[in-house]
């Protein structure tokens, strides 16, 4: 079992013929069951097309239509990224995964009204998207270093969870699913919703949350862990040295009036009785150590 | 990105905000010419830097005469002011904006944010204007008021009055600040704002709300779309490493430790830091560059990197992921060999290509101390730039 995604998931990758969707749509194929999984693109100039063998449509809803796929991924630019998940959110897909940094908040505000009472979950954007060890991998992150196993990850930077993950493995643990939400200030799945996903997993027996300064997501989410998991969670936040007022990289690691220190992150969720390091290299051990 | 309150006001105005009328100027002949245009008897000099607490620090003056306006100037223009929100260092004056005197009756607070929570647009507004905002958050809740404005209806009638009303504007004058509430929210939509804030917006003797502060930051993700605002940047407020960095489409930004961090990722980049400090050193910079790294861009990291004076070592933390470690070791090489580097070097490479990225690294003959892990990386350069320093002295 795993998360949001498995062997079966069909997946439309939008913005296929980019720079971009062309590299990670090769590196997805060729990671475990991807060649059956990555099953479409989407290019209005392109619909008849195809990318490598794989069919190009004009529109996800003919795409979703004519392959059966429920989940996209989005390559697109920033200035043209909202639209396209508010076309994955119109044609009902079930998971939206957006891979673009850089789409202004204007429009992601806009993108999330629209989706109230819709089907379609958000992943991101600005996220590397999630993989599930052995069965799929949606999104940038390097396939090898993982590992099958149950241990969840959720975490707002790439390669932090990159980090995480060649932790665990290197200490011969391995992955359920490992997701990461992305580091922008307005986005699809919090901490917390992932969090609810790993409890109710079978096959997920401990999860490393890794946070950032900014927001009040990672308190929201420990609040929950402690009234509702019944796993063992462990945490790391990055930004105890960052300055306030300064925008760390990601649009939404920013600490601003005060509010989203990593200090204050790491204190509610000691209280809320997540084991929390604060050397980064030690997520690892810190997650066996409470199997 | 940041812009000047005679930028902000100007902006505003666009927008049907009412403002005090009032000039820039850069020079001090400018401004006596502003108060000379503007007329009456009383102007208001004002200090024109990115940061607030400009008053308290001596950068916002009164002045009575036309010779006091040139007194003023001539003391304000130059000056290196110093406030809560510039750091010791200071910010030098080159601009200031000269205002008509304004007959203040009461002063309150108006501000437009992204709640990330509910991911809207909140309206913010407070009684309590011309204090600082977070004080007022902290001890009086009570007194501020909010309202979320949905995207596609825009702020709304009702509401804007009934924030007005909770703030105490008078009743004569709620269809006043309705509008100019709306005229904001317009401004900060149309403009991808990221904070619109108005501390303190008036009333007058004369029965008058207006912005008699403006605050204006926007979105960097949306600034493709708005040539008009990045025609406003002003890049001696930025720090010069920063806009060079910027230049070449990288993450700088420059602390005041010396351990030098060269990182992929944001997160990485952060956790990187904090380890250092960890283990009792600081870092000199948050440093990402990005994902998709050319050795070209990681050479002009270093360059940017290797100005800081205070640098006494670097750490190179890559967790290779479609940054291949190889890529990254081409630029460490390169960028060392070219500057000539003084400055011991910690390497951590893992991920894609690791094994070609050091052996790269092995190759070029450069004195690299090479690392297993973020925590042996921390420990390993810390210890680094404690001999550098000790040789130094």
């Amino acid at each position: 079992m795993s998360i949001l995604i498995d062997r079966h998931t069909k997946v439309i990758t939008q913005g296929i013929t980019g720079k971009t969707g062309q590299f990670h749509t090769r590196m997805c194929r060729e990671y475990a069951n991807g060649r059956n999984c990555f099953v479409a693109g989407v290019n209005p100039k392109k619909a008849g097309e195809d990318f490598e063998g794989i069919p190009i449509y004009g529109t996800v809803k003919e795409a979703k239509e004519r392959t059966g796929a429920n989940v996209s991924v989005i390559y697109v630019p920033p200035p043209f990224a909202a639209a396209a998940i508010d076309e994955a959110v119109d044609a009902d897909l079930d998971l939206v995964i957006c891979i673009t940094e850089g789409i202004p908040v204007r429009d992601m505000v806009r993108t999330r009204a629209r989706m109230k009472g819709k089907k379609a979950i958000l992943l991101g954007p600005n996220c590397p998207g999630t993989i599930t060890p052995d069965e799929i991998k949606i999104g940038i992150m390097p396939g090898h270093i993982h590992r099958k196993g149950a241990i969840g990850i959720v975490s707002r930077s790439g390669t932090l969870t990159y980090e995480a993950v060649g932790q665990v493995t290197a200490l011969g643990l391995g992955q359920s699913s490992a997701v990461g939400i992305g580091g922008d200030p307005v986005n699809g799945l919090k901490h917390i919703e992932v969090l609810k996903m790993f409890n109710d997993d079978p096959n997920t027996e401990a999860v490393i949350m890794i946070g950032e300064i900014g927001g009040t997501d990672e308190e929201n989410a420990a609040r929950w862990v402690q009234a509702n998991m019944k796993k063992p969670v462990v945490g790391f936040i990055a930004g105890v040295t960052a300055p306030p007022g300064k925008r760390m990289g990601h649009a939404g690691a920013i600490i601003s009036g005060g509010k989203g220190t990593a200090q204050e992150k790491l204190s509610v969720m000691e209280e809320c009785g997540i084991k929390v390091t604060r050397n980064p290299a030690e997520m690892g051990k810190l997650v066996k150590s409470v199997l | 990105m940041n812009i000047h309150e005679y930028q902000g006001k100007e902006l505003f105005r666009s927008f049907g905000v009412a403002t005090p009328r009032g000039f820039p100027a850069f020079s001090v002949d400018e401004a006596v010419e502003a108060a000379k245009k503007l007329g009456g008897k009383v102007w208001v000099v004002k200090a024109q830097i990115h940061a607030g607490g400009r008053g308290k620090g001596g950068g916002v003056k009164l002045a009575r005469s036309l010779d006091e306006v040139r007194d003023l100037a001539s003391r304000i223009l130059g000056m290196t002011l110093v406030t809560h929100q510039t750091g010791p260092q200071g910010r030098v004056v080159r601009r200031l904006l000269v205002e008509e005197g304004a007959d203040i009756r009461k002063e309150l607070y108006v501000a437009l944010v992204v709640d990330r929570g509910i991911q809207r647009v909140v309206l913010m507004a407070s009684s309590e204007g011309g204090m600082d905002i977070e004080e007022v958050a902290a001890k009086t809740p009570e007194k501020i008021h909010k309202c979320a404005v949905d995207p596609f209806a825009g702020l709304n009638d009702e509401d804007a009055e009934e924030v007005a009303r909770k703030i105490g504007v008078p009743a004569a004058l709620i269809p006043q600040a309705r509008e100019l509430f709306k005229g904001l929210y317009k401004c900060f939509d149309e403009k991808d704002c990221s904070l619109v804030e108005v501390n303190p917006l008036i009333v007058t003797g004369d029965s008058r709300v207006i912005a008699l502060d403006a605050k204006v930051n926007f979105d960097d993700n949306a600034l493709f779309r708005h040539p008009e605002i990045v025609a406003l940047r002003d890049l001696d407020e930025e720090d010069p490493a920063e806009v060079e960095a910027s230049k070449f489409d990288l993450n700088y930004i420059q602390l005041d430790g010396d351990i030098g961090c060269l990182v992929n990722g944001a997160g990485l980049a952060m956790a990187t830091m904090d380890t250092i400090k960890l283990f009792g050193g600081k870092p000199a910079n948050f440093l990402d560059v990005g994902g998709g790294a050319t050795a070209e861009k990681v050479t002009e990291a270093f360059k940017i990197m290797l100005r800081n004076p205070n640098l006494s070592a670097i750490l190179v933390n890559i967790f290779g992921g479609i940054m291949k470690c190889d890529v990254i070791a081409t630029g460490v090489v390169a960028a060392a060999k070219q500057v000539g580097l003084k400055v011991p070097l910690v390497v951590r490479l893992e991920g894609t290509n690791v094994d070609l990225g050091k052996k790269i690294l092995a190759d070029s003959g450069l004195p690299i101390i090479s690392a297993t892990d973020m925590g042996d990386a921390a420990q390993k350069v810390v210890a680094a730039a404690r001999k550098q320093q000790a040789v130094a002295a």
